[in-house]
């Protein structure tokens, strides 16, 4: 365990050191701040709406602010997750400091393992800028605040198997751009996955449909804390770190 | 201190390390002598656990490094041929971070850190980024790296590469320097930094053990076919090379004499000599001859020659050719 920090440590200093997790933080913060400001704007507009038609529709924050918001995080997490988890190992097997980790009375899990935790505790401080947007709701209205934490609980473990994915897919290359480009097509291959249940209706489909990252997100987004979606992610962590660490022992037999 | 049998490295394709077999004793320096591509690299890997051998055993401070592999990184430091520097670190910090990963921690981490700066010189770059270095203090920070946990054992894969002169001297008494607390083993193609620091030698070449030697045999050996080069002008500048040549054949000890062509005025002679050779005696019959001696001096004896010495083989087509990827 103390090993495992000593690892997450080392990773959080590289992260913050250099420019990588300011500028991920300014864009995610920019972004979602558009998100936010376009989610508010639509609520605004059709609460003056339903009051002008003299109906007192019930406004609801969680409903119809929060939740899509949610939702648009995890999808924007996409695109962030290669960026951070690009140079996990890429960089290491370049610059030859993987023989320094190697060649350390270390496991290799515990490498595995500290540095996909330092790469979800950065994806945590992107979420703490959502935090702050949504404290204005806080401020200003009354949402329920159960179901948020059970969202962010939500987009933790779906960007912890992602994240996991993505240390897998760094492992294998010794170029920081294909590991991205490779993370960021199976992110967004895991995404688009779910389209198919909009047309089809076979096993086949049910089972694509159900490898895919969003559809395990949706029970998360709602507030509501489903088993099996949370197995389902934690299964993707699971098997995401064991290929890695199969991946950093047959490292050793190809060198 | 460590033993190595029967040790072997498989690749796909090639055979990086064939069946190669040595004993170090505690405290030795031993110097890793081969060409480029010999199996160096891949030797040391193993010895460090980066690699599993293929077959064959080795044995590191006691503990055998397929199955205690943990025990044995306890006991090694490790210095890879590019030290291996995360260039957006500060030095103390890196060296903080490698001796936690080594299992220190406190206020022993903290002498460790001051002892291994001060011993390598590097105390006053103590807060500079390791990115922004220079080339002789990235290798003097990779040192202090390998010893921050008073290993056993240290491994040190071409400490002086790419370094400059002045540098080179310095890490070679450095590594001397830290003969008496550790068992050093370092690799080299560089034949006289074997001379300078080392006590034992071991020679591969192509993935194969040539020579295991202390160095006082293997200078003995090298010196009985030392060359020489001789440049020897006659007066008025008329002279008959052919009758040089043969006056130069007859010192005793000189087994084969050799014009090289040279530009200007300049007649230079290679002369390969047996035991029993002295320079005095060329010298002397040169000038008795009545030729003026213009240049006496010993070409330094290539490591390719020492191999062909040693291996007693044939003179080399070319260079030799590199063994295994990703040994060098």
């Amino acid at each position: 365990m103390r090993n495992v920090w000593i690892i997450c440590r080392k990773e959080l200093g590289s992260y913050f050191v250099s420019p990588i997790a300011y500028l991920l933080l300014t864009m995610f913060a920019l972004i979602f701040g558009f998100f936010f400001w376009n989610a508010l704007g639509y609520f605004v507009l059709m609460g003056m709406e339903s009051q002008m038609r003299g109906q007192a529709f019930p406004m609801n924050l969680n409903e119809e602010v929060i939740r899509p918001l949610l939702s648009n995080v995890s999808v924007i997490g996409l695109f962030f997750i290669p960026m951070i988890t690009m140079r996990l190992f890429a960089e290491e097997k370049r610059t030859g400091t993987i023989e320094l980790l190697a060649t350390s009375p270390i496991r290799d899990l515990e490498i595995i393992v500290g540095k996909w935790l330092a790469a979800l505790i950065l994806y945590a401080c992107l979420l703490l800028f959502t935090a702050l947007n949504f404290a204005f709701l806080f401020r200003y209205g009354n949402p329920d605040w159960k179901p948020l934490a059970i969202g962010y609980l939500g987009l933790l473990l779906q960007a912890g198997g992602l994240l996991a994915i993505g240390t897998f897919i760094s492992t294998l290359t010794k170029n920081q751009i294909i590991a991205g480009a490779a993370t960021f097509g199976v992110c967004l291959l895991l995404w688009v996955l779910e389209w198919v249940s909009g047309y089809e209706t076979a096993t086949w489909a049910k089972v694509l449909s159900y490898m895919s990252v969003i559809t395990h997100f949706e029970s998360f987004a709602k507030g509501v804390l489903n088993t099996k979606d949370a197995i389902f992610y934690l299964t993707v962590i699971f098997v995401g770190l064991f290929f890695t660490s199969r991946s950093m022992e047959s490292l050793r037999w190809r060198s | 201190m460590i033993t190595v049998k029967d040790l072997t490295k498989r690749y796909a394709r090639t055979v990086a390390v064939d069946q190669i077999s040595f004993e170090v004793q505690k405290g030795q320096i031993v110097g890793f002598l081969g060409p480029n591509g010999a199996g160096k690299t891949t030797t040391m890997r193993m010895l460090t656990c980066f690699l599993p051998p293929s077959s064959g055993s080795a044995n590191v401070a006691g503990f055998d490094v397929l199955e205690q592999p943990l025990e044995v990184k306890r006991r090694i430091g490790y210095l890879p041929e590019t030290p291996p520097l995360y260039p957006e670190m500060e030095t103390a910090e890196y060296l903080a971070f490698v001796g936690k990963l080594k299992g220190l921690s406190g206020s022993e981490l903290n002498k460790r850190i001051d002892f291994a700066c001060e011993r390598c010189a590097i105390a006053d770059v103590k807060k500079r980024i390791l990115g922004k270095l220079s080339k002789g203090y990235r290798q003097r920070v990779g040192l202090a790296q390998a010893i921050i946990h008073n290993p056993d054992v240290l491994i040190l894969d071409e400490p002086t590469a790419g370094l400059d002169p002045k540098q080179i001297n310095e890490t070679r008494d450095l590594i001397k320097g830290l003969a008496g607390d550790h068992t050093i083993i370092l690799s080299t193609h560089i034949l006289p930094e074997v001379e300078q620091t080392c006590e034992q030698v071991i020679i591969i070449n192509k993935g194969k053990l040539v020579a295991t030697d202390s160095v006082q045999n293997l200078q003995a050996r090298a010196r009985g076919a030392e060359s020489v080069l001789v440049e020897v002008a006659g007066q008025n500048g008329n002279l008959d090379l052919a009758v040089v040549q043969k006056r130069l054949e007859q010192v005793r000890g000189v087994s084969r004499v050799q014009y090289k062509t040279s530009h200007a005025n300049r007649n230079v002679f290679e002369i390969e000599s047996r035991k029993g050779f002295v320079r005095g005696d060329l010298a002397r019959a040169v000038v008795e001859a009545g030729w003026d001696l213009n240049e006496l001096r010993s070409a330094a004896m290539s490591l390719e020659e020492v191999f062909l010495q040693l291996t007693g083989s044939e003179k080399p087509a070319g260079t030799p050719e590199p063994v295994g990827k990703g040994a060098d």
